[in-house]
Parts: structure tokens; sequence; C-alpha cells
């Protein structure tokens, strides 16, 4: 019984792992590179989540209690959290890559977008250390700590939601993806995308969308992730992101649906190998697993050959 | 010398030793994010052989034993991990520093989690030596038929193929080579500090000695030193003027400001500081010659 709550627990951090896999890969998958600033931007709207509903932005905290009152400051946490995200998500979009694209016609024929995102990675960081400290910082939940069990088996209610609210945000994605045109513009671009331009596909345009797309992921994640773990600091993107790699890389870089599964895997796999090896040696499982993988089937469960092939 | 410069020297050095070490993959176009683990590795074999054993060795040979040891896993993991590009490199070195860092925690004969105290002590009168031979054998190691083999392998790996550039060869040399100078850097850490933990050698550490390497310039042997020199000594430059002058802003924020200088240096320098147009215009300015026109090669290549 210990085993099966375990792997429930395991699927609830998976839900966490999910959004910031699917935002990896959406990017590796279109743009064709590793963006660093998407543990920033996870920490960052954990961060904002935690200082609207605790009271501790640097200004503006009346306005919201007056507005919102004490019950209802979660919302606008989320609000600012997802709209500051995104915006920030835009600002590095003209840094990693339009500028790039701009002057070398292809953006990843350097690392350079990889290192400005690693620069934007530095930012953040060191933003949230010099206004909020660098000290573990923790928030009440809105929610409370509400569960109910089956047998027994005890399920989390916010966390439940959250699995569910993270699992739908991603179908919608993927479902986007699939059936509207700009998902069919997307994918183009992920194909080829000079072939994209040639066909009338306003590549200047559509690529900030997927990067306000991959800040929304972030947010929302990182939202989530503030309510139900409560703790956060200036790197707890750093740990989420580096498990969220290792769950995009088992489904294969570029496939959405390859990111849930790997990242609901991978969040299994971690609190499984914390129950059975001890939380010290759980690191080991799970970049064993994959330095294998990249080594013996680098394309993943559902991956395709050609992505991410000599660049980075 | 004061304690404070000594401190920052010794910093510096090893810095420059790390950046080497992710430099000669780096020539030949292979990003490697494992350093932390190849430093690891070298720290904690070293301070191994020197105390650990029984047969206390002295510094020199047990540095040198550590070198051996982490040169053999970094020739035999490099197959594989050299069979991955891009991407999908940088992942794999990283997961392989993850899966190092995790063994290290859980040995219990060098410590485990509560760190390993370091006999042996090495202080900067062998540090800054040792440092000015890296660089040097860097050079020379560049100029040589395979350091101009790597270069090639950076620009176009197809077309050395065909000049026959035996690709695999290089690679691997480069790579385990690159690690054997880790593993220097990191077991004079060790034996400097006297005592390691593999907590501190984690994924930032990684971050910033490739960010060395690549702002500083991959395409001659000055840009990891440069790189490095700048990473050390800026940040603590401008610590030593926000403290003089008062400003509580620029002592908090230093590494923000940092941060915008790395994504501006992206936008005007791509390649890093140190490029081969660059240094053909400042030998050429010096010595009055030119290895080839700077017209012919492609700005920001």
């Amino acid at each position: 019984m210990l085993v099966i709550q375990q792997l429930v627990n395991g699927l609830m951090l998976g839900g966490v792992y999910v959004m910031v896999a699917v935002a990896f890969t959406l990017i590796i998958g279109m743009l064709n590179f590793l963006n660093f600033t998407i543990p920033a931007l996870f920490m960052f709207a954990a961060v904002l989540m935690y200082a609207t509903m605790m009271g501790q932005l640097p200004f503006g905290n009346d306005i919201i209690l007056s507005i919102f009152g004490m019950e209802y400051r979660w919302v606008a946490g989320v609000v600012i959290a997802l709209v500051v995200v995104a915006l920030v998500s835009l600002i590095i979009e003209r840094f990693t890559y339009r500028y790039m694209k701009a002057k070398y016609g292809d953006a990843t024929e350097h690392a350079l977008p990889l290192v400005s995102s690693l620069g934007f990675l530095i930012i953040f960081e060191h933003l949230v250390v010099s206004t909020w400290g660098s000290d573990p910082l923790t928030a009440v939940s809105p929610f409370g700590m509400g569960t109910f069990s089956i047998g027994t088996i005890i399920f989390s209610i916010p966390q439940i939601v959250s699995l569910f609210l993270s699992l739908i945000v991603v179908v919608m994605l993927s479902i986007m993806l699939k059936a509207t045109k700009l998902g069919r513009a997307l994918r183009s671009i992920a194909e080829q995308p000079d072939t994209a331009i040639l066909m009338g596909v306003e590549v200047g345009r559509i690529v900030p969308i997927v990067y306000v797309i991959t800040g929304l992921l972030c947010a929302i994640s990182g939202v989530l992730f503030t309510i139900n773990y409560s703790t956060v600091d200036a790197y707890v993107g750093d740990t989420v992101a580096t498990v969220a790699i290792a769950g995009m890389v088992l489904g294969g870089l570029g496939n959405v649906w390859g990111a849930i599964v790997g990242g609901l895997f991978i969040g299994m796999l971690e609190v499984m190998s914390i129950y059975i090896v001890g939380a010290d040696f759980a690191k080991v499982p799970i970049w064993g697993l994959l330095l294998l993988l990249l080594v013996f089937k680098p394309t993943g469960l559902f991956g395709h050959t050609l992505i991410g092939k000599g660049k980075f | 010398m004061s304690g404070y410069i000594e401190a920052q020297l010794i910093i510096l050095c090893l810095s420059i030793i790390y950046a080497y070490g992710i430099y000669l993959p780096a020539a030949s176009g292979q990003l490697n994010l494992g350093a932390a683990g190849f430093i690891t590795l070298g720290a904690y074999a070293s301070a191994w052989f020197n105390a650990g054993t029984g047969v206390s060795l002295p510094i020199w040979s047990s540095i040198i034993l550590a070198m051996i040891f982490t040169g053999v896993i970094a020739f035999v993991i490099s197959f594989p991990i050299l069979r991955t590009r891009g991407v999908y490199m940088v992942l794999a070195t990283f997961a392989f520093a993850e899966v190092v860092s995790g063994i290290a925690i859980n040995l219990e004969f060098v410590g485990g989690a509560a760190g390993f105290p370091v006999d042996g002590h090495t202080d900067v009168s062998i540090i800054v030596p040792v440092t000015i031979l890296v660089i040097l054998f860097s050079f020379y190691f560049m100029s040589t038929r395979l350091g101009l083999a790597l270069r090639s392998i950076h620009d176009d790996e197809s077309v050395s193929t065909l000049f026959g550039v035996n690709v695999r060869t290089a690679k691997v040399v480069a790579f385990t080579v690159g690690a054997m100078l880790m593993s220097l850097g990191g077991s004079l850490y060790g034996h400097h500090y006297n005592y390691i933990e593999a907590q501190t050698f984690n994924v930032l550490l990684s971050i910033y000695i490739l960010l060395y390497v690549l702002m500083g310039g991959t395409q001659t042997a000055w840009g990891p030193l440069i790189g490095a020199a700048f990473f050390v000594v800026v940040p603590e430059a401008l610590r030593q003027i926000a403290e003089s002058a008062g400003l509580k802003w620029l002592a908090e924020g230093r590494f923000i400001l940092f941060g915008v200088f790395i994504v501006l240096l992206m936008v005007f320098r791509p390649e890093g500081v140190i490029t081969r147009t660059l240094q053909d215009k400042i030998g050429g300015g010096l010595f009055g010659h030119k290895r080839f026109s700077s017209k012919e090669t492609v700005s920001g290549r």
C-alpha cells in the first residue's frame, strides 16, 4: 500500500515536471535550442506568487490587499505571475532568438541562444536573491491542506487539482498544435523554418507566440508549485528544470505527448528512488537513466530523429 | 601578498585550469556541460590516493594518479558521449556530472554527504606555476597538428573528414585531455581548501565554466584565459567598488549587471571576446604581419 501511496505522490510531483518539460520541448522542437531561461521563468513565477500572497512585493502590496482582500490575494498572485512572466519571456525572445535570426539567418548556428539564456538565468536568480534574499521563502497555501482518501491512499486535493489542471493545459496545447492555423504554422517552423517563410508563414510574428506560450506554461507550473509545496527559493527552478529536462529527453525532444509521459514517469521515478534507495542516492537512477538513454536511444520514446542534430 | 589578493588569485588560477579543460573539446565544437563531474572525480581521487589508501603518497603523485584515473574514465565514456551531438551532448555530459556527484555523495569511504577532509596542502606557490604550465600546454596543444584538426572540426566536420582528419580520434583526445586538466584543477582545489564536498561541484559551476569559455571565445587559446579572468575579476572588482563607494544596490545587484553584460556581449561579439580576426588585427598591429587577410574570414564566424 505504501508503494501505491508513493506512486501517487510521484504522479503529483510529475504534474509539476510535465509543464516545464513541455515548455522545454516546445522551444527545442520549434527553434532548436535548449532554453535555459525556463528554470528562471518557473522560479520567478513561483516567487512572485509567494510574494503577492504574503504581501512581500517590493511595492503595491496595499493596493492588492484593498482590491482583493486577504482571502483572494492568490488570484492577484496568479494574474501577476502569469502576466509578468509572459512579458519577461517576450524580452528574452528579443535577445535570444530575434536578434540572432536577423543578423545571422540561423539563430542556432552558434551556441548563442544557449549562452544568452544562461545570462538571463543569472540575471533572474540574482534579481530574486537581491530582492527576497537567498533563504527559503514559505508561503501559506490559501486552500489549506485538504485531503481525501480511497482506502488507505491519501490524495491531497490541491495536488489533484493541479495535476488535472496541468494535464488539461497541455492537452489543449497539443490540440491547438494539431488543429488550428497557428498550430500548423508552428509545426511548419519546427520542420523547416526557411521553407515556412517561403510558404507565407510569418516567422517573426509567430516565434514570440512560442515564447509567450512557454512563459505561460512555466508561470502556471510555478504558481501551482508555490500552492502545493509552499516553500520556494531563488534556486528552485534549477532543481525542477533539470529533472524536467530528463523527462523531456525520455519522451523525445520536440514531442509534447512524450514530454507528458516523460514528466509523469520521471516524477514517479524520483519519488520511488527516494523511497527505495534514499534521498541522497535518488540522483543516480534519474541521471543514469538519462545518460543511457542519450547514448543508446537519443530520440527517446516518441522523438523525431532530426531534432537537435548538430545544433545547440 | 595580502591574504585577500592571494585568495582571489587562487580562485582565478583554478577557474583558468577548469576553463582550459572545457576549452579543448569546445575548440572542436563539443560543448561539455559536465565540468563539475570531472572536477569531482579529480578532487576525490586525489584526496583518496593521498590519504585514504593507507600508503600516504606525496601530493604530486596523488594528483597525477588522479589525473590518470579521471583520464581513463573520460576516455571510456568519451566513446558513447561523443556519439551524441549538439544539444544531446550538452545533456549527456550534464547527466554524467549528476551521476558522478550522486555517487560521490554516497561513497562512505570518501566521507559521503558529510564531505571529505583532505590532507596535504598546496598553496599559491604551487598553484600559480601549475596554472602557467597549463596555459602554455594548451597553447602548444592548439598549435600542434591535432589542435589544427580540432579547429577544422569546429568549422566543418564533414570537410575535415574528407581531408583525412580522424575526427573520432581528435575528439576523444581533446575530451580526455580536457577531463584530465579539470581533474588537475579539482585536486588542486581539494588540496588547497583541505575539504571537499560533492555539493560544491554543482550544475552552476559547470554552467559558469562553460560560460567562461564561450564568452572568451573558442577560436583561439586566449579565449578561456580572458573569459575566466574576466568572470573572476569583474564581479570582485564591482564588489570592491560598491563597498568603497557605499553603493548598496551595486553590491547586491552586481550579478544582475553581470548577467546583462553576458546578454549584451552575445549581441555584439557572438563568437566570444577573442576571435581569430581580432587576434590577427592585434598581432598584425604589433608585429607587422598577418597570417591571412582578415577579409577572408567571414566576420562573426
